[in-house]
């Protein structure tokens, strides 16, 4: 990628005005997304003129499943795409079917994941753990960890808990919440994957127990009365990025300036979308059924942080619960793509090798990023990596350095057995 | 629309495969027929597929339409190829599937055919995605997926001229009521009718048939 221009008309904390001003050359960028409210940045560059100011149409493209979204960016139906953070660092290792290398200059954000666990589990683990609702997440796992344990001296089926693809921050975290409190999630209890809208179903149907899924989904759950939230993202570790923008690195290569105006773009439509005083124009972009089709007042609860836990009436609040700017949430830390490398070889994704480290390492490009926004009103950290879980911090309390992966790994004791077997 | 081929070396569950592991044999030394699976919720459209393959001379074929259960119902059937709709979102349930039974078994997912640009566009066009078992002959899988395929948009083509049809009637209906409408109230001729619906189309920079709606509402209000 060649280094270019980036236009800086205009840029900064103006908002742009939502009519057309600009009829200059149009750049056309097809976005692929899942309809979550983790998109939000997205939808605001399209709809708030940030992309229009910087001479970008983008063509905001829903789809079903994360496989897809994966693959339309790898047969060029997509230049770039709103995805699972852990998608570009799954693709660099080749892992997962059609593993095409796709990378993220730019995080889309923090936040907005929950776990949620049936009605009836959570009044399961009241009544064994004497919990009056006011717990904490881990104290929430810890009295899960009873209930496997009690299902399982009587004799009764393993509970099954959902989550959206195998390489998302869902799945790692899940698995976080549950080793926390020492149980195994994949020897004491089903992991399964069920798309996102089907989530509330499945657990109407009973054929899930909980899952961990973004916003919307555990809201509505528990507003539907069946579903009772037991963590959220912030509990298990503030820091995790959720979605990134995918970039297909062909499209990059030909496309150099646009991905620079994209990213100054996204850059700005992030810092409105954290502004207090724009959401409620946010959530009425968003309840369109172009993006998420839910009511606006819903989103809104959802941005506001005030979370409805229990079909009770209990509300908690989330500080953080979603964010989209602050705290250098947009900053590609090659820290948390190593974090999230030593998920995957904790659970046996892969092995832990030299070579997977600098293919991780392609996956986020913080490099870009600082390029791209080098002098402009956003600050940019001084450094690519650093040790996670000191500011804020894991639910374990461990904190995470990237040089040290493998002992990382082996401090857990709930780990997939295989790691132990690989490359030793 | 979305659309996608995949083709994928991989067994299933890890109930599946110890019989997998035999099957595999047998099927690269020909002695079982090929087994397909069709995840497809929509009945027409999975008929229309295993249609297609009977006519290939492929008898064993699943069909899979709800997302029940399909994870054991899919190493029940133990496929040598798996067919699905790109716009089903099973799809990352599969995804989950082979990783799964990657810790069991042998790894290796991939594009068998990634170099032939034309089939994986023509798929993805299509909407096929399909996955494939190891230790099948490409040829044979390029027929599979081509038929496929050919199915798929030969069922898309079939959905849309009928989509088509059943407007174009709609709208005929419309108008010829709005026509009776103007010529009972304004006691004009048919032609007379037709006209000023046309003319005021016209003036009005919209549809014959969008006019000929507001004729048709506007007198169902003055009717009551």
């Amino acid at each position: 990628m060649s280094g270019d221009p980036v236009s800086r008309a205009g840029s900064a904390d103006d908002t742009p005005s939502t009519t057309k001003r600009r009829r200059a050359p149009e750049r056309l960028v097809r976005v692929g997304f899942i309809p979550l409210v983790d998109m939000a940045v997205l939808v605001a560059a399209a709809e708030q003129g940030f992309a229009e100011r910087e001479g970008i149409r983008l063509l905001l493209m829903k789809d079903v499943s994360w496989s897809n979204i994966r693959d339309r960016l790898a047969f060029r139906q997509f230049d770039v795409a709103h995805m699972l953070s852990p998608m570009p660092v799954a693709s660099q290792l080749h892992l997962g079917s059609n593993p095409y290398p796709c990378f993220t200059p730019f995080a889309l954000g923090r936040g907005g994941n929950a776990i949620t666990l049936s009605l009836e589990l959570y009044r399961d683990m009241q009544a064994l753990a004497g919990l009056d609702g006011s717990e904490g997440a881990l104290a929430n796992a810890l009295a899960l960890k009873q209930v496997v344990e009690h299902r399982r001296q009587a004799g009764k089926k393993p509970l099954v808990f959902a989550m959206t693809y195998p390489f998302s921050s869902h799945n790692y975290e899940f698995r976080f919440w549950l080793a926390a409190a020492g149980i195994n999630p994949d020897t004491d209890v089903t992991m399964t994957v069920v798309p996102p809208p089907l989530t509330v179903d499945a657990m109407t149907a009973r054929a899930i127990d909980g899952f961990c899924v973004n916003a919307p989904w555990n809201i509505i759950a528990v507003e539907k009365g069946i579903g009772r939230m037991v963590a959220t993202k912030a509990d298990i570790w503030p820091s995790a990025p959720e979605k990134v923008l995918g970039v297909s690195p062909e499209w990059a290569d030909e496309n150099p300036e646009t991905l620079s105006r994209l990213v100054v773009a996204l850059d700005a439509a992030a810092r409105w979308c954290d502004a207090r005083e724009n959401h409620t124009a946010l959530a009425d972009m968003m309840a369109a059924p172009a993006y998420l089709g839910v009511p606006s007042d819903l989103i809104l609860q959802l941005f506001s942080g005030q979370l409805t836990v229990d079909p009770d009436g209990r509300v908690r609040h989330v500080e953080n619960y979603l964010r989209f700017s602050g705290q250098s949430a947009n900053f590609p830390w090659i820290s948390q793509a190593l974090w999230i490398y030593s998920q995957m070889v904790r659970w046996g994704q892969v092995a832990y090798s030299e070579a997977g480290l600098a293919q991780v390492k392609a996956a986020y490009r913080p490099d870009l990023y600082r390029r791209i926004l080098a002098g402009s009103g956003t600050s940019v950290p001084l450094h690519d990596s650093k040790v996670e879980g000191l500011d804020e911090t894991f639910i374990d309390g461990r904190s995470f350095s990237p040089d040290d992966i493998q002992d990382y790994v082996d401090g857990f004791s709930i780990r997939a057995a295989a790691n132990a077997a690989v490359d030793e | 629309m979305a659309r996608n081929l995949l083709l994928h070396a991989e067994p299933w569950t890890s109930s599946a495969v110890r019989a997998f592991k035999t099957l595999s044999k047998d099927s690269q030394s020909g002695q079982r027929p090929l087994r397909v699976a069709i995840i497809e919720e929509n009945g027409i459209r999975a008929a229309i597929l295993v249609d297609g393959l009977r006519e290939a001379g492929i008898l064993d074929v699943e069909v899979i339409e709800t997302m029940t259960n399909m994870l054991r119902r899919l190493s029940t059937i133990d496929p040598d190829v798996i067919i699905i709709g790109i716009e089903n979102p099973s799809r990352d349930v599969l995804e989950q599937m082979f990783q799964v039974s990657k810790l069991v078994s042998r790894p290796v997912a991939m594009f068998v055919d990634r170099s032939d640009g034309s089939m994986i566009q023509a798929a993805v066009e299509a909407g096929v995605s399909a996955y494939v078992v190891d230790g099948l002959r490409k040829e044979r899988v390029k027929a599979i997926v081509d038929m496929a395929v050919s199915r798929f948009n030969a069922f898309d083509r079939l959905q849309r001229e009928l989509l088509e049809a059943r407007s174009e009637l709609a709208s005929r209906k419309i108008v010829e009521r709005a026509k009776g409408i103007l010529m009972r109230t304004r006691r004009l001729s048919e032609e007379e009718a037709y006209a000023l619906l046309r003319q005021t189309a016209m003036n009005e920079k919209r549809k014959l048939v969008d006019i000929a709606q507001s004729v048709v509402t506007a007198a169902s209000l003055l009717e009551k």
